[in-house]
């Protein structure tokens, strides 16, 4: 088992330099990193080429991205091209605010997903079933935009006709109100509940397929043939092994939850990383654009690892390939 | 599978009688065999697309999804002809009214008047076009890259199959996202070829994988042993095995395409008006919350669009299985 985890950290290593350095070339050769600064006429060509020299921009882009891998790592993430600001603050005040919304409808997805995807299985094409499938393929067509508008558009309509406030669709928190309260519930209730439902149809749908395909597999007919009791073949033969492509796809999911914080959290106006990002991407900030892309990509690569390891946890047959 | 209609050959010369073939041509077999298929007895052997399309035809959610892409896709083809209003046209006199049936505003009208049943219709046409483009360019490209990589292996397939890798690392949208802020400029076709070179990579794994396992068959060394060169066992031999998958996976990435297309447009960096797409109306409709109509028709469309192609797909998934000889009703 070490090996193995050994093995797949050392795989992870140039994974994690060859997508930063892909993004790098990317932004670098098509954005101009000081455009924003040469049309602003305040600043002078002297002022800007002071600017590019600090920041090697005139140098050739492998050499950039050495220099600015440089910064990454002792200066934490380095300064905003246009803003001179450190992005480091940034980064983290928003991540933490992401990370609540995306762990609070995770869970809730995967706890959700898992139970109806049993229930699913259990009774294949009873009425139950039949709900759940529509309503997850309802989950896989519906753009999470157009859920997250629809949303908004319901609870202010609510809000004008009853003057009642049971969800706030825009904002982190009413002045004054903390992190750990009734009131941040209230706001991030719905980019919790739009990211919920795209996850929950996904984990369902995996989950009564993964059901269905070891219900027919020998061992378990073994254990129903030797007498053992219905609940007892459900939950320990067939739950445990059906659960291991489910965390497989819990984990590779992440990169698509990132992309679903960034609309719900324009939408909500959600002080987020994925907000953070499109703010950039509209000024142009491609030094924070860059962070916003390292710091998710590795993300993306520790859950993936993450993910190998409890698969070959679950699954010993996968460590001795 | 036909049911034996019982029919004799006593019967099938009437239907196909002798005096009508041409002089100087041994008529009796070629008139027996004709009307014997006509009848529908067994003779003509059936092709794996001909159960393909047999079992495609009687799946009933595939021919829900056809028949409802059908309707929504030819609205858009043919948009001048169905939409009452150009999607630029004001009525300054209907100016954020509710879907009503006077004037023709079934789905009521936008901030300046426009006709929103037309918009929609047009953002139809947008997007469409966007979603086969891709959908066929991307496949083209995953084609090429899977066959070749599967086939040759060796270091070709582990760069490949390492790029593709990488690919999945990517924040997909995001990464997309600064591909069409720094090189789309809002054009609709610039947008599509963006998101092709993201879509390829599912297609090209797949491919992959059928041409690793097929090209140790035995029917592949005999066209080798034949002297055929690469490119004739790679495309007459090999290809025709994935063209299921690449049918499916390309159904699928219509979808795909178009919903991403969508949220690029909603979040400012797809399609930009005044060209009406699907997503940029959505994007409309947040500005006048209380106008539900601006928000609720465009993302319908979407929802029912996507529903469709996935009917499909799965219908096409089930049809293009040449184990599977069950059909689902």
């Amino acid at each position: 088992m070490l090996t193995y985890i050994a093995r797949r950290i050392l795989y992870t290593i140039p994974v994690m330099f060859l997508s930063t350095f892909l993004s790098f070339v990317f932004v670098s050769y098509t954005g101009d990193p000081v455009g924003n600064l040469r049309q602003n006429p305040r600043i002078s060509q002297h002022t800007l080429q002071v600017i590019m020299d600090r920041n090697h921009l005139g140098d050739p882009i492998p050499l950039r991205y050495l220099y600015w891998l440089k910064d990454v790592v002792t200066h934490k993430l380095g300064n905003s091209l246009l803003t001179s600001q450190a992005i480091w603050p940034d980064v983290t005040r928003t991540l933490g605010h992401t990370a609540q919304v995306i762990i609070l409808s995770e869970s809730l997805a995967i706890l959700l997903g898992i139970a109806v995807g049993i229930f699913s299985a259990i009774r294949q094409y009873s009425v139950f079933d039949y709900l759940f499938t529509s309503v997850s393929f309802l989950g896989y067509a519906m753009p999470v935009f157009w859920f997250a508008l629809l949303l908004q558009i319901l609870f202010v309509d609510i809000y004008l006709k009853w003057h009642v406030r049971i969800f706030y669709t825009s904002g982190l928190n009413t002045p004054g109100k903390g992190t750990w309260s009734l009131d941040r519930l209230q706001h991030i209730a719905l980019p919790i509940a739009t990211l919920c439902i795209i996850s929950f149809a996904l984990y369902s749908r995996y989950m009564r397929a993964s059901m269905l395909d070891v219900s027919n597999s020998d061992y378990v007919r073994t254990a129903r043939a030797k007498g053992v009791a219905e609940w007892r073949v459900v939950m320990r033969h067939v739950f445990r092994n059906a659960l291991i492509p489910v965390v497989t796809i819990a984990a590779l999911n992440l990169g698509g939850l990132l992309g679903g914080a960034i609309i719900t959290e324009t939408i909500f106006t959600l002080d987020g990383i994925g907000y953070y990002f499109i703010q950039s991407l509209q000024n142009s900030d491609y030094y924070a654009v860059m962070a916003y892309l390292v710091v998710t990509s590795l993300i993306i690569i520790v859950f993936n690892l993450i993910a190998d390891i409890i698969y070959g946890y679950l699954d010993p047959r996968i460590r001795y390939d | 599978m036909t049911e034996p209609t019982g029919k004799t050959p006593v019967e099938l010369e009437t239907i196909a009688p002798l005096e009508q073939t041409i002089d100087g041509m041994v008529p009796a077999p070629a008139g027996l065999f004709d009307s014997a298929a006509e009848a529908g007895l067994e003779i003509k052997a059936r092709s794996q697309w001909d159960y393909a399309r047999r079992r495609f035809l009687r799946h009933r959610l595939a021919m829900v999804g056809l028949l409802g892409l059908v309707v929504i896709f030819g609205a858009g083809v043919f948009a001048n002809f169905i939409a009452p209003y150009s999607y630029s046209d004001i009525d300054l006199n209907n100016i954020l009214e509710g879907p009503t049936t006077s004037a023709h505003h079934f789905f009521g009208t936008d901030e300046i008047g426009r006709d929103y049943f037309s918009r929609v219709i047009w953002g139809i046409r947008t997007s469409e076009e966007v979603g086969v483009f891709v959908a066929v360019v991307s496949s083209a490209i995953g084609l090429f890259i899977g066959a070749i990589a599967g086939y040759y292996g060796g270091w070709i397939d582990n760069l490949l199959m390492r790029l593709t890798d990488l690919v999945l690392t990517l924040p997909f949208l995001a990464v997309l996202l600064t591909a069409a802020a720094l090189l789309g400029q809002g054009n609709q076709w610039r947008v599509s070829i963006i998101l092709a070179l993201f879509f390829w990579t599912g297609i090209a794994r797949v491919v992959r994988g059928v041409f690793l396992s097929l090209r140790e068959k035995e029917y592949v060394e005999a066209a080798k042993a034949s002297g055929a060169n690469d490119l004739r066992i790679m495309f007459r031999h090999i290809l025709p095995n994935t063209l299921g998958p690449i049918i499916v996976n390309g159904t699928i990435a219509v979808a795909g395409a178009i919903i991403t297309e969508a949220a690029l447009s909603f979040l400012g960096f797809g399609i930009l008006p005044p060209t009406p797409s699907l997503g940029v109306l959505v994007a409309g409709g947040q500005t006048n919350p209380q106008q539900w109509w601006l928000t609720v028709f465009p993302g319908l469309t979407i929802v029912l669009i996507v529903l469709c192609v996935n009917f499909m797909g799965d219908g096409l998934r089930d049809a293009l299985d040449p184990t599977q000889r069950r059909v689902r009703a």
